[in-house]
């Protein structure tokens, strides 16, 4: 199933934590979805809401959790 | 049945059993999801049907708690239930804010729900097993403190044994922890130290005060062993529980991000954990060895020390294969701890109150003591098929946890969630299956209650042993 993107743009958050964002309304939405597969909900998220997240994962991967998780797979 | 107002007791075991029903059916939405992963997707996603799984779980159980003191308060302490109306009330208070809830789990997309509940004047919502909200919670906290003060003036006014006060000190204390799911910081390392707080302080804590003291009380009334004997056992065992399992919460602080000295303090602790489950099961075996009756209501005995060693197996043995914090550091959040939580929320909490269920049901449908040989033996087959297919459910989830954590925790070339998550899939099939026979079970459960109603009275057993 095609992943419709009608573009991709290199964003950077408040924090200064880079990435993309896809700009579709079409992706990943139900039917998009790989048959079979674990699939998460459409959320739709504002741009705040995607900023906000990103801050937070930013966030939560800084806390010192004694080593934990043992490697990069989590 | 000996005070009338017994019997409010019977609706909230209704309610219980039916709540249960709707959880195992959302527990075989998920187990299926596992595998088939846009099972009823988008219209139930995983997220929504394991928040429903897990709601219903613990306010079934918490019909069958208040249910269970209902019962058993009146008869301690020896006089009428203060409220009986109050009593009622509640239930349904509780029935209805329940429903409500979960159907806006089902109906409304989370974040909907949080708006139109009003969550950002008090935010409570989004946490695991708290995702209620916050104006449920506040019901919560209204039903639990008129509960409370309707068994606290029965007991306040009448005989007042080590069972009720017990009982009514593990309560109390489950009311009291549940303020702490009001307490939401945005440091998210103190979010998880309070959330515990709740979380393990409940079953590792105060619920097993309810739990030894619901058991006492079958035990008491099953085997006719002196009050003096159960009592002092009763003591002994809450004891080492809150011995153990307060400090025993820093099993739940290895890797939160609190300071380090808790995977020393949480292990030694939380490996002793199991001494109280131990105590349980020796304490039920030798209750029914000392004997002075045989009792005719032979299901409730094998629910009570089925509970007894269920709850030591799940949440004594299993819980301390994974409580250590070298052992933790690798099994962390797999499937080993679903394995561990599954068979101990089963072995303690669900058992014990089908236990009481199964003892007061009888009474309160007008036996003198208990059910019919029909009745009974449909329900004993329906024990067997649910804690056999627990223990299956857990033998699968150990295994898909244990090979889950050696490919992505363990090995020097760990492989990727998604990838370990399809090499174990044979496991959660397995799984699913044995889901299903415990689903088979449960209903036989129900069943008993609609078989060989019109037949007698199971007798006593042969002779009355000295």
């Amino acid at each position: 199933f095609p992943l419709a993107l009608a573009h991709v743009r290199k964003t950077v958050s408040p924090s200064g934590y880079r990435g993309l964002r896809a700009f579709d309304s079409l992706s990943l939405a139900r039917s998009e979805g790989i048959p079979g597969r674990r699939s998460m909900p459409q959320f739709n998220f504002s741009d705040e809401d995607l900023d906000a997240l990103a801050e937070f994962l930013k966030y939560t991967s800084e806390i010192d959790t004694a080593g934990w998780p043992p490697n990069i797979q989590g | 049945m000996q005070y009338q107002y017994q019997s409010v007791a019977k609706l909230y075991f209704i309610a219980a059993i039916g709540l249960f029903v709707g959880q195992i059916l959302f527990g075989l939405i998920i187990g299926l999801q596992y595998v088939v992963g846009d099972f009823l997707f988008p219209e139930i996603p995983f997220n929504v049907a394991r928040m429903v799984h897990t709601n219903l779980l613990i306010v079934w159980l918490l019909f069958g708690f208040m249910g269970a003191a209902y019962f058993l308060v009146p008869e301690e302490a020896e006089r009428e239930l203060h409220s009986p109306l109050l009593a009622k009330l509640m239930f349904w208070v509780f029935l209805i804010a329940g429903a409500l809830t979960i159907v806006g789990y089902l109906l409304v997309p989370y974040a909907g729900l949080a708006q139109m509940t009003g969550n950002e004047l008090l935010p409570t919502m989004g946490r695991e097993f708290l995702e209620q909200p916050t104006i449920t919670k506040i019901g919560i906290v209204i039903v639990a403190l008129a509960f409370l003060y309707n068994i606290g003036m029965t007991i306040l006014k009448g005989r007042k044994t080590a069972i009720s006060l017990v009982l009514l000190i593990g309560l109390l204390g489950l009311a009291l922890l549940f303020l702490f799911a009001f307490y939401n910081p945005d440091n998210l390392v103190k979010d998880k130290f309070y959330w515990w707080w709740v979380v393990h302080l409940w079953v590792e804590g105060v619920w097993e005060l309810i739990l030894g003291s619901i058991l006492a009380f079958v035990l008491i009334k099953t085997t006719g062993v002196d009050r003096e004997v159960i009592e002092k056992w009763l003591y002994v065992i809450i004891a080492m529980t809150l011995i153990t399992g307060i400090i025993g919460t820093g099993h739940h602080y290895y890797w939160i991000g609190t300071p380090e000295y808790w995977q020393w303090w949480g292990s030694i602790f939380s490996a002793m954990e199991p001494i109280p489950f131990f105590m349980m099961t020796v304490f039920a075996f030798n209750m029914v060895n000392r004997r002075r009756r045989n009792h005719p209501n032979k299901a409730a005995l094998l629910w009570a020390l089925g509970t007894a060693v269920m709850a030591f197996l799940g949440a004594g043995v299993w819980g301390f294969l994974h409580t250590l914090a070298p052992v933790n550091y690798y099994t962390h959040g797999s499937q080993i701890t679903a394995a561990h939580g599954h068979m101990a929320f089963s072995g303690a909490y669900v058992m014990i109150v089908l236990a009481i269920i199964s003892y007061a049901m009888p009474l309160m449908r007008g036996r003198k003591a208990a059910g019919s040989n029909r009745s009974q033996i449909v329900e004993m087959w329906s024990f067997w098929l649910m804690t056999v297919s627990m223990v299956f459910i857990t033998l699968f989830l150990t295994a898909a946890g244990v090979l889950q954590t050696y490919l992505q925790r363990y090995s020097d070339e760990p492989l990727p969630f998604m990838v370990v998550q399809d090499k174990i899939e044979i496991f959660y099939w397995l799984r699913e299956l044995a889901g299903v026979v415990f689903l088979i079970g449960l209903i036989l459960y129900i069943v008993s209650f609609f078989v060989g109603n019109s037949d007698p009275e199971a007798g006593a057993g042969v002779e009355e042993s000295a």
